[in-house]
């Protein structure tokens, strides 16, 4: 060893003191390094693992790869700028960013939000609720070893992104929400798209279920595994699947409806025991709800307009631009310098399908947010993680990681 | 179970440490005292009627130049009686300290880590207090409004070495 490398080394061991415990300092117990490149860590999240033969002794999660400085470049654009910046936090709930964002400017400036683009939200909402559940199930389940879940997942996420595509252009990065409503009304073949969609995905999540669920591969290494108790669950933040899963009944589309939620008839799943397996019979139901939301948003999308009809803050539409003054001026005013939202801040949730996902908006009567926070799920579960991994072996983290859904972008933002 | 007013049931239990009551949008925002934070969080959450049990969210804000220029807010929630409460501790621009709401919201940990990382804001008795979102080795907090939205300029051909110049490499 030379000299650099002996210093190399000393460094890492005063790094390590605050981490780990003093068996670990003597060399009774192993320290290794997971990740930022693996495969089962959704990302590219390091955990740095203390063992004891193959058992957990602690877990230290090391975020921040991904950090892109989101809120900051918030601060330096004007409100509407910066839903598209939304879409690419939590790249699997673009269209639920684009929401919770909107949501908190409408708070803001009091607007209102016209009936049809409320349901229009909900139902592509839920939709963005199953694409991710998708994409959930699939990565977790190829994480404990079942291969073709994973394609028969994307096989159906990939209907619901052409709906995506079809209404805003795009299939991930949809920026469709707006302030006031939507970007545009949803096209004719829309409807029948997504009808299509309902009679056909049923039968799809049954096939899922008869692959897992009895699966005694998949019930070894999910049942008992990952426990968070009811009281550990809500002290630590958690919220979604995985605060239900261990049977809090807390949905925030129930508990503080919002964009009409109350609207709409369906059932919160919630788990038992706690496990990696609970939470998993827990997403498997949201997706059959979800379903139950988009049909019932489907048979009863109310007609007439799509945006709000406050031209200080809601675009005219462009036919009014040929024979209306006060539109030219509003939508030259809403181009150049944007909208100025009233002094004050608040804060809006809604139930991402990872959990909670809160917006924070502060304003100083500018075009531009003084401030915007976003708690995300993500980092919420990830500071969970030691607590759920401690005690089980590393073979089953990938499971309990697999079971908090967790997606870095989300995380670090 | 009878609801108590969170406003009143703090102003008659801490009195002077709660400096202003705000309501905006319906939502109440309580400024409370930096040494009181702590207390006041136990008691929002111990008390029968109160029972603020869950901690959404800590964020904070800077608000140069204005003076106090750094403030922290949390947001509170209440599974049994389903409402929400800010709460609100302003902070000098010199010297941001305030005590960390661990010992009671063990959610707070890495919010308060966050701010740590990215205003600069140091959390006393936090068990773990280190940068979260941003290297180990990085210099100042991104999120002040002193620091500037740092960018690169994207190198071409033509103006290869020019950039070249000012990469950060090229100071050593």
């Amino acid at each position: 060893m030379t000299m650099q490398d002996e210093t190399i080394w000393q460094g890492d061991i005063e790094k390590l003191k605050g981490l780990v415990s003093d068996r670990a300092l003597a060399g009774e117990t192993m320290v290794l390094n997971m990740g930022p490149q693996h495969p089962s860590t959704h990302g590219v999240l390091r955990l740095l693992l203390e063992l004891d033969g193959e058992d957990i002794v602690s877990c230290v999660p090391d975020i921040g790869f991904l950090h892109t400085g989101i809120e900051k470049n918030m601060e330096a654009k004007r409100y509407e700028q910066s839903i598209t910046m939304t879409d690419r936090m939590d790249y699997l709930n673009p269209l639920g960013n684009n929401l919770v964002y909107c949501l908190a400017m409408e708070k803001l400036i009091d607007l209102d939000v016209p009936p049809r683009a409320q349901y229009i939200r909900v139902l592509l909402a839920e939709l963005t609720r199953i694409n991710s559940h998708l994409v959930w199930l699939g990565t977790h389940a190829l994480d404990i070893g079942a291969m073709s879940v994973f394609l028969y997942c994307f096989r159906e996420r990939e209907k619901i992104l052409d709906i995506f595509e079809m209404v805003s252009g795009q299939r991930m990065m949809s920026t469709y929400f707006r302030p006031g409503g939507l970007w545009r009304d949803v096209p004719e073949e829309f409807e029948p798209a997504v009808r299509d969609f309902i009679a056909y995905f049923p039968a799809k999540i049954d096939d899922y279920e008869k692959l897992l669920t009895n699966n005694p591969i998949w019930l070894d290494r999910t049942q008992g595994i990952g426990y968070i108790s009811a009281e550990d669950a809500i002290a630590l933040g958690c919220t979604g699947p995985t605060l239900r899963g261990s049977g809090v009944n807390w949905d925030i589309r129930k508990a503080l409806p919002y964009s009409s939620y109350d609207h709409f008839d369906f059932d919160v799943p919630l788990g038992v025991h706690g496990d990696v397996y609970d939470r998993y019979l827990v997403r498997m139901e949201e997706m059959r709800q979800s379903l139950r939301i988009v049909q019932q948003a489907l048979d009863n999308l109310p007609g007439g307009p799509f945006r709000s009809q406050n031209r200080k803050y809601a675009p005219p539409p462009r036919s009014e631009l040929g024979h209306s003054m006060e539109a030219v001026i509003h939508h030259f005013k809403l181009w150049t310098e944007g909208f100025r939202p009233p002094k004050g801040e608040v804060y809006v949730r809604v139930e991402s399908p990872r959990g909670e996902l809160g917006c924070f908006l502060a304003s100083d009567g500018s075009p531009k947010p003084w401030r915007v926070h976003f708690r995300t799920p993500s980092f919420v579960h990830l500071s969970a993680l030691p607590h759920m991994a401690k005690g089980h072996l590393i073979a089953d983290l990938v499971g309990i990681i697999g079971s908090i859904d967790i997606v870095l972008g989300d995380c670090d933002r | 179970m009878t609801k108590l007013d969170p406003v009143e049931a703090l102003q008659a239990a801490f009195g002077n440490a709660i400096e202003d009551v705000a309501t905006f949008r319906d939502e109440t925002t309580i400024v409370v005292s930096g040494e009181q934070i702590v207390e006041v969080c136990r008691y929002c959450l111990q008390t029968e009627g109160l029972k603020y049990n869950f901690l959404s969210d800590v964020t904070g804000i800077d608000y140069y130049p204005e003076e106090p220029r750094f403030a922290v807010a949390y947001h509170l929630y209440s599974l049994l009686h389903n409402r929400s409460l800010r709460l609100k501790v302003y902070l000098p621009g010199d010297d941001p300290v305030v005590p960390s709401v661990t010992p009671v919201y063990p959610a707070a940990n890495w919010f308060e880590r966050e701010i740590y990382d990215l205003l600069g804001v140091t959390f006393t008795g936090h068990p773990d207090l280190r940068r979260i979102l941003m290297p180990e080795d990085w210099d100042g907090h991104p999120l002040r409004k002193d620091y500037p939205l740092g960018y690169e300029t994207v190198q071409f051909s033509f103006n290869f070495d020019e950039v070249d110049k000012h990469k950060p490499y090229a100071k050593k």
